[in-house]
């Protein structure tokens, strides 16, 4: 049902394109001015979201504990696991960020003959980690579109992506590998039944949609060319706010920016979040110093205590008129003499004076 | 906010970063290079024509290269008839670059503003005084 609704969602988006460009003639709008608003959605509503997260108190210390904690000096600690230094956290931020660490020791669940097994299931890390460094470095290649002159690290990126030379213009691997690896976790969701029974809508939908994206920029690039530097010039038009559109630039270029638009006013309000989301985690970005560093909640307000010395001075007369044993060792002097006897038989050790 | 300096940098670097292309271009004149086509062998030419039309080789000239190549090297058919009916030959150094002489202002400045360096040039020979 939500994988219905999100295909057919991404199939209307593209029409509303298709349409709006190809029939409609309204280039300027899906090439300035929704690009425009899409990326101020964008900066913003990622900013506010992490600004709110950042207002959010962190009660407890609940850094996750993969190993052993720092102890006594001879037992090794697992530092990067358990890390109870900034260092230790920022190396375990590092490779979570960039290595997707946690993920790593995915496991899987599974009834043999009637008995509950683990066992390690590496395939989800090896999609996930294929999916996000291609789209990373598909995105900086498109950095050529958007700076004058191209940065060289760009050049270097495409010379290494398009190392295989097959056919022209040369087949780049991050674009394809993107593509497989969305589908791979797109089917992961039609056919896991657990995985399948917790989809929504809202899992699909970014799916459906990055899955278009890569598309259509592979159909251009590959297949229905568009002049690239007439591209270039609309680029460079929205970054040095003098937007242009070119003539002669093909529909299927709108259809991806428009879907890419699509994708930047939807990031903010969605799952997507998780790329700022992934450094604001209390699971990984805490050290586990609870035993070194009290952790103050934050919520905690001057609570009004009545502390047992407090207590046993106000009540000490009845206290120990009622045979009650007190704590404290000096008695006042009043109550020196006419109570002496009784303190010692209610067996409460009378310092004497010296 | 909790733990303000650091999500406040965290922040300031995501802006760096995806602000980029702003500040790096802004007030930039935006100009669309110009392949200049004053070569000698095109002015001889009595209808300023290339392979197919302009449109086409703006957006297809790569393809229509690799098609070239395939043709010659795969195929052995060294013949291209153009969708026109004119015949060439099927050549990069001795067709394309005949005409387009000049690779330095007429190539390459499309593919420097582009960011496309072909490799093309590592075997085939570009013409004398277009060194890339
Ligand atoms: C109108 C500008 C323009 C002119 C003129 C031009 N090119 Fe290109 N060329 C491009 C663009 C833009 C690309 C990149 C296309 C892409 O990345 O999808 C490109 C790509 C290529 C590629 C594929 C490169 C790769 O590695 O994928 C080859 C080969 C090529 N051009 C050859 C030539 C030759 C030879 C000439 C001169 C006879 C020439 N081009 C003139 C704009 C131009
Ligand atoms: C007969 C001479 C001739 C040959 C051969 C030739 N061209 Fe052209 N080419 C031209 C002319 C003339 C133009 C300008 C066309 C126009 O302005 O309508 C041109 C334009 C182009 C353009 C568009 C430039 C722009 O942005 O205005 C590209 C790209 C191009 N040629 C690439 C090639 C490639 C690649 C080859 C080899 C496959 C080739 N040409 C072969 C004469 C030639
Ligand atoms: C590894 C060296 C090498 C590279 C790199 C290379 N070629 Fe070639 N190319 C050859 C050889 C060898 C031939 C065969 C020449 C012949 O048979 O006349 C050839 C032939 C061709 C031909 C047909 C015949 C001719 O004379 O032009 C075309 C077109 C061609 N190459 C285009 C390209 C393009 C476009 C690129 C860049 C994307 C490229 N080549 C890169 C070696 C190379």
């Amino acid at each position: 049902m939500g994988a219905l609704f999100s295909f057919v969602v991404v199939i209307l988006l593209i029409l509303v394109a298709y349409v709006g460009v190809a029939a409609a003639g309204l280039q300027s709008i899906f090439g300035i001015v929704i690009p425009y608003v899409a990326v101020l959605t964008f900066i913003v509503g990622v900013v506010y979201r992490v600004i709110k997260w950042g207002r959010s108190p962190v009660p407890f210390p609940i850094a996750t504990t993969g190993g052993q904690q720092k102890s006594l000096p001879w037992i090794k600690q697992a530092k990067l696991d358990n890390p109870s230094s900034t260092t230790g956290v920022i190396g375990r931020m590092v490779l979570e960020v960039l290595l997707f660490r946690s993920l790593f020791r995915n496991t899987k669940s599974e009834l043999r003959d009637g008995k509950l097994g683990y066992g390690s299931a590496k395939w989800l890390w090896v999609a996930a980690i294929a999916f996000h460094w291609s789209f990373w470095i598909v995105l900086l290649r498109h950095i050529r579109l958007f700076a004058t002159p191209v940065p060289s690290f760009v050049n270097v990126l495409e010379n290494l992506d398009g190392f295989l030379q097959i056919g022209v213009p040369r087949l780049f691997l991050t674009g394809v590998i993107l593509l497989l690896a969305v589908t791979y976790l797109l089917l992961r969701r039609f056919y896991v039944p657990q995985v399948r029974y917790i989809s929504l809508a809202s899992d699909y939908f970014p799916l459906f949609l990055i899955m278009a994206i890569a598309s259509t920029g592979i159909l251009m690039r590959y297949f229905f060319r568009v002049d690239i530097v007439g591209v270039k010039e609309l680029t460079m038009g929205l970054v040095s706010f003098n937007p242009v559109i070119p003539a002669g630039v093909g529909t299927i270029f709108y259809i991806h920016v428009f879907l890419v638009s699509t994708l930047f006013i939807y990031f903010p309000f969605s799952k997507l979040m998780h790329m700022g989301g992934v450094f604001l985690s209390p699971t990984r970005n805490l050290a586990n110093n609870s035993r070194m560093v009290r952790h103050a909640n934050p919520w905690n307000y001057p609570v009004k205590v009545h502390t047992y010395d407090e207590y046993e001075e106000e009540f000490r007369e009845k206290m120990i008129n009622a045979g009650i044993p007190i704590e404290s060792t000096v008695l006042p002097e009043e109550f020196e003499e006419e109570f002496k006897e009784k303190v010692e038989d209610a067996g409460t050790p009378v310092r004497e004076e010296e | 906010m909790y733990n303000g300096g650091k999500i406040l940098f965290g922040i300031l670097i995501f802006l760096a970063l995806v602000t980029f292309p702003f500040y790096n271009d802004i007030g930039k004149a935006n100009v669309r290079p110009e392949p200049k086509i004053n070569t000698p062998e095109i002015q001889k030419l009595s209808e300023k024509q290339c392979v197919e039309s302009q449109a086409f080789m703006k957006a297809n000239h790569m393809t229509l290269l690799n098609e070239w190549r395939d043709s010659a090297v795969r195929g052995g058919n060294r013949t291209y008839v153009a969708s026109d009916g004119k015949k060439y030959t099927i050549s990069l150094q001795n067709t394309c670059l005949r005409c387009h002489s000049n690779k330095k202002e007429f190539c390459d400045t499309c593919h420097s503003y582009a960011g496309v360096n072909p490799y093309c040039w590592d075997c085939h020979i570009a013409p004398k005084g277009a060194k890339k």
